[in-house]
Order: structure tokens, then C-alpha cells, then sequence
């Protein structure tokens, strides 16, 4: 991993989302579904970003406005410039045979960059609406699928799933494979072990997501929240 | 001189970062495996951070087992430790003194996230010091009503220093739903919010025992930690601000000396509880005070960890 101050060369309207697009200096892309930590200008902690895409000379988040971090990181001026540390985390793993894409609203954000390390494989996204639905664009081949339609119910057998998505999508994706590749989320302070913020239980017991995910086999009980105390 | 604050780095996940500290101090050790406490456990704030962890560690017995690749850092190491009773610290410490690996040990006495200690902390200390004759340093609490009769307190008991500070307990709502965002409700807040405390408590601690001093919360800048060591403190432990900027140490050394040198000390050090001398220390340059913005100061952070 790696620490520099990247300049923002634009924030782009895909949908309600927002594509935060980095000139990407010396930083390695990383392998799909690895992250970043990003430093809102005027935060104190830097946010968790999986990698949307790493085209020639640059990086590309795509941003959920959801609270004060992502909101200065989508009021980045161009020309400004963001602290950025990764490629972060365990990735997605690229050896599979019959890859199918699985996206859920945000979780679409990883995939453009795995679709591109896997050739354009065929993928099924869901949204809550139309407008969330715009940010397909990004990943070629998608079947688009949107509420009260889910996405579980218009996956294929017989296919090796790799998704990113809220969790009940993805329990509906273990449900389906037990060999399919899951990437989570949780609150992370650093990215890099240090805080155990990011603790999730992993096949029993807690766990930091960033050391051990975020990219984590269905055939791996994982639990984010709502644990007993 | 620099240290990371107990529970803010993995030497054995970030072993580069650890290197750039004078010391490493590894997150509390407790007599029993901890898992934590449940998610979710940290949340932002305005000026500082809450986390609720809860001493995750993986107990005294599988923990010395690491000790030989903690060596291999090359920095001395320090072992925070952690229970609920005297005796828990007595153990950890009899155990701790048959490392030659380790340095010091870190008693810590002022966790917000779990039960306190039954005993008050100069019991421990003297629990602790029957048990060893490595260095012993009491971290405390801030929230304590005299923390300075308690640093007196710890040092008739034998304590060699201080760490000053933990946490403060804190609380943060979900905007939306006007609930708890930690799973435990409360946390302990630590960052920027923490310095002016820090300040206070080291301060009042060097007058009232001229102990050494870890002095933290909240340091972000190497001109806040000349701060932290003009009020008395003789190592600057680094917390929040890692999470953010793991090449923190080394520019926050840089900028110590740098700062240090800007009032006419030869080198941090000689800094040392300045605030309690007659003598006014007048910085030879106009003294940058928005120092907040530590890249923009020191020039572009390029670590590999």
C-alpha cells in the first residue's frame, strides 16, 4: 500500500451517485475489490472506497453522498487534491471459470474494474429505482434488474458469482453458491489494521474486515451487525 | 521520543510504520483472549473520533508468542496491559518480566470501554511493581477528578512514569434516527478534541511528580507535540492521527525538531516543560498557527507500508 496526495481531475453525475475521478500518480490499481482510504478535505478519518475503475492514468470511486465524508469528497474541486492510501485488503480472486457479476445499488462499484480483469463477463445489477439504475452504464454486459424485482431472482445456475451489494443481496447470493466471492463493508478509521473498527464476525469469531476481507467465500459465515453484545 | 498510542497500531499488520518509532507500543494485553466489543465501534465526531474496542487482544499466553516477531522490529517495545483486579496486573507483569524483549510495561488503568479495575490505580502500580523490575508507566484517565494527585498517587507506588492520556468517554447520535451509532453506546473520544485535556493533564502531572511523560491526544502536527513537551511530557505517543496518515511519524519528527529549533532549543527535548519556566520562550519565526493541514506543511507523505 501506498500514501500520496492525488489530484481530483473530476466529479462526475452517473445517477445519484457520484464518480470521483483521480489523476493516478505513482498509485497501483490493485486487484478488483480491493479499496482505498480517501481523505475528505476537512475530515478527520479517510472512508473506505473499493476501486471503480483505473483508467489510463487515473482512478475512478464512485461515491453514495451518504453522510459529511463522501459529501466533501463529491464537492472536490478539480485541481484539488485528495490524500489517497492503498490498494487495501484482499481482493477479488480472478481464477474462476464461467464469472457472473452480482451488484447491488453501491455495491456496482467495484465491478467496472473486475469486469474489465475478466474480459466483459456477463452481470446482473439491481437498484431501487430507475435513477440508480443509470449507474449500469459503467459495466458493460449488465442485465439490469430493479425493486420490486431482486437481483437473486434473475441469476443463472451453473455460473461462479463474485458480488457487491447490501447485505441481504448477499446472503441471497450464498444462498444460491456457497463458492461465491462476497465483498463487504464496515465503518474502517485507517484501512490498514491498526484501529479494529472494522471488526465483523468471521466464521465465529471477530474479526477486522480489512485484514481478512474485504473480499470474504460465501463459504465463510460472516455477520456485520446487529451482533449480541 | 515518538510513540504510537496503545491500541493505534499493528506492528505486525504495519511493520514499516512501526519502524518509524523511537518505541512501539503494542494494544492492551489482558490475562484471557478478548474479542472486543460488538460492531459497530467507531464512529466520527466533530474534532475527534469515538471508538468503543473494547481491548480486543488475543490474551497474555498466544500474545508472548509474538514477542520474537516484535524483536524483529529492532525498536524497543512496550506492552500496554490490561484486567479488571490488582491481581490480573500483578500476573501480566510477573509473566512480562521474564521477556527479555520487553522494555517497558504500559499500565492501563483508564480503558473507557470496559469495567474499571476494582482497585484504584496506585494499588495497581504497587501490585505491578512487586511483580517486575522493568518500567512501569500508569496511563490514566483524564476524566479523573485530580489526575494529578493520582500520578503522585502512582508514583509513591513505585510507577517509573506516566502515560497521559486515554480517552474521554463520548457519546455520537445517528443524525437520522437520533440513536447510539456505536453498539455500545458510549466510546472513547479521542483527536483533536482530546489536545487542549492532554495538555492540561500533563501539565499538572509534571509539576506534581517531574515523572517521565508519554503525553498524547490528539497530536496531529510536530508543533502540537512541542506543545505536549513544553507542558512537561518526554515522548509524544501518536493515536488518531495514524489512522489517517501512517507516515505520520516521520514528518511529525521533522516538524518536532523544526519547531523546537524555530524557539531556540537545540533539539525537542531541551523543550522539556519550558511552560513552567519564568523565562518567555519567543519563536525566532512567526509561528504557523493553522497547523492543521499537516501535508500541506510538510510537503507530499510518499511511505511505503
Amino acid at each position: 500500500m501506498r500514501s500520496e496526495r492525488l489530484s481530483v481531475r473530476a466529479v462526475e453525475r452517473v445517477g445519484p451517485y457520484r464518480l470521483l475521478r483521480l489523476e493516478r500518480g505513482p498509485v497501483e490499481p490493485g486487484i478488483p475489490g480491493q479499496f482505498f482510504m480517501l481523505r475528505p478535505p476537512g475530515r478527520l478519518l479517510p472512508r473506505p472506497m473499493s476501486l471503480c475503475l483505473a483508467p489510463p492514468g487515473e482512478l475512478w470511486f464512485l461515491l453514495d453522498v451518504i453522510g459529511p465524508g463522501t459529501r466533501a469528497l463529491a464537492e472536490s474541486e478539480p485541481g484539488g487534491e485528495i490524500g489517497v492510501l492503498g490498494p487495501l485488503g484482499n481482493g477479488f480472486r480472478l481464477d474462476v471459470a464461467r464469472p457472473l457479476l452480482v451488484g447491488g445499488g453501491i455495491g456496482v462499484a467495484p465491478l467496472p474494474h473486475l469486469s474489465e480483469q475478466l474480459g466483459r463477463p456477463p452481470a446482473v445489477l439491481g437498484f431501487r429505482t430507475d435513477f440508480h439504475a443509470e449507474a449500469a452504464v459503467l459495466v458493460p454486459s449488465a442485465e439490469i434488474v430493479v425493486e420490486p424485482t431482486l437481483v437473486a431472482e434473475a441469476i443463472p445456475d451453473g455460473r461462479d458469482l463474485l458480488a457487491c451489494g447490501p447485505e441481504p443481496m448477499l446472503e441471497a447470493v450464498r444462498a444460491l453458491a456457497p463458492t461465491a466471492q462476497l465483498a463487504w463493508e464496515a465503518p474502517m478509521a485507517c484501512g490498514y489494521g491498526a484501529c479494529h473498527g472494522c471488526a465483523v464476525e468471521i466464521g465465529g469469531r471477530l474479526a477486522r474486515l480489512c485484514v481478512e476481507g474485504p473480499v470474504v467465500s460465501a463459504a465463510t459465515e460472516i455477520t456485520t451487525r446487529n451482533l449480541a453484545a | 521520543m515518538i510513540l504510537n498510542a496503545s491500541g493505534c497500531l499493528d506492528a505486525l499488520v504495519a511493520p514499516e510504520v512501526a519502524r518509524h518509532l523511537d518505541s512501539f507500543v503494542t494494544k492492551t494485553v489482558t490475562p484471557l483472549p478478548r474479542g472486543g466489543n460488538a460492531p459497530v465501534r467507531i464512529a466520527e465526531t466533530d474534532g475527534g473520533m469515538l471508538n468503543s474496542i473494547g481491548l480486543a487482544n488475543p490474551g497474555i499466553s498466544q500474545f508472548r508468542e509474538t514477542l520474537p516477531r516484535l524483536a524483529e522490529l529492532g525498536i524497543p517495545i512496550w506492552v500496554s496491559v490490561g484486567g479488571f483486579c490488582a491481581d490480573d496486573y500483578a500476573d501480566l507483569c510477573t509473566q512480562l518480566d521474564a521477556e527479555a524483549v520487553v522494555d517497558t510495561i504500559e499500565l492501563n488503568v483508564s480503558c473507557p470501554n470496559v469495567a474499571a479495575p476494582d482497585e484504584a490505580a496506585h494499588e495497581i502500580v504497587s501490585a505491578a511493581r512487586a511483580a517486575t523490575e522493568k518500567p512501569l508507566f500508569a496511563k490514566l484517565s483524564p476524566a479523573l477528578p485530580d489526575v494529578a494527585a493520582v500520578a503522585v498517587a502512582a508514583a509513591q507506588a513505585g510507577a517509573d512514569g506516566l502515560s497521559l492520556v486515554n480517552t474521554l468517554r463520548g457519546l455520537a447520535l445517528d443524525p437520522r434516527t437520533l440513536r447510539p451509532l456505536l453498539a455500545t453506546a458510549t466510546g472513547g473520544l479521542s483527536g483533536p478534541a482530546l489536545r487542549p485535556v492532554a495538555l492540561a493533564a500533563v501539565h499538572a502531572c509534571y509539576r506534581a511528580t517531574r515523572l517521565p511523560i508519554v503525553g498524547m491526544g490528539g497530536i496531529e502536527t510536530g508543533r502540537q507535540a512541542l506543545e505536549l513537551v513544553a507542558a512537561g511530557a518526554s515522548s509524544v505517543g501518536l493515536g488518531t492521527v495514524l489512522f489517517a496518515d501512517p507516515a505520520a511519524p516521520a514528518r511529525i519528527r521533522s516538524e518536532l525538531l523544526q519547531a523546537a529549533r524555530d524557539h531556540g532549543f537545540p533539539s525537542a527535548f531541551a523543550a522539556r516543560a519550558c511552560a513552567h519556566e519564568d523565562v518567555c520562550r519567543v519563536a525566532a519565526h512567526p509561528v504557523a498557527l493553522s497547523a492543521n493541514k499537516p501535508e500541506e506543511e510538510a510537503g507530499l507523505s510518499n511511505l511505503k507500508v
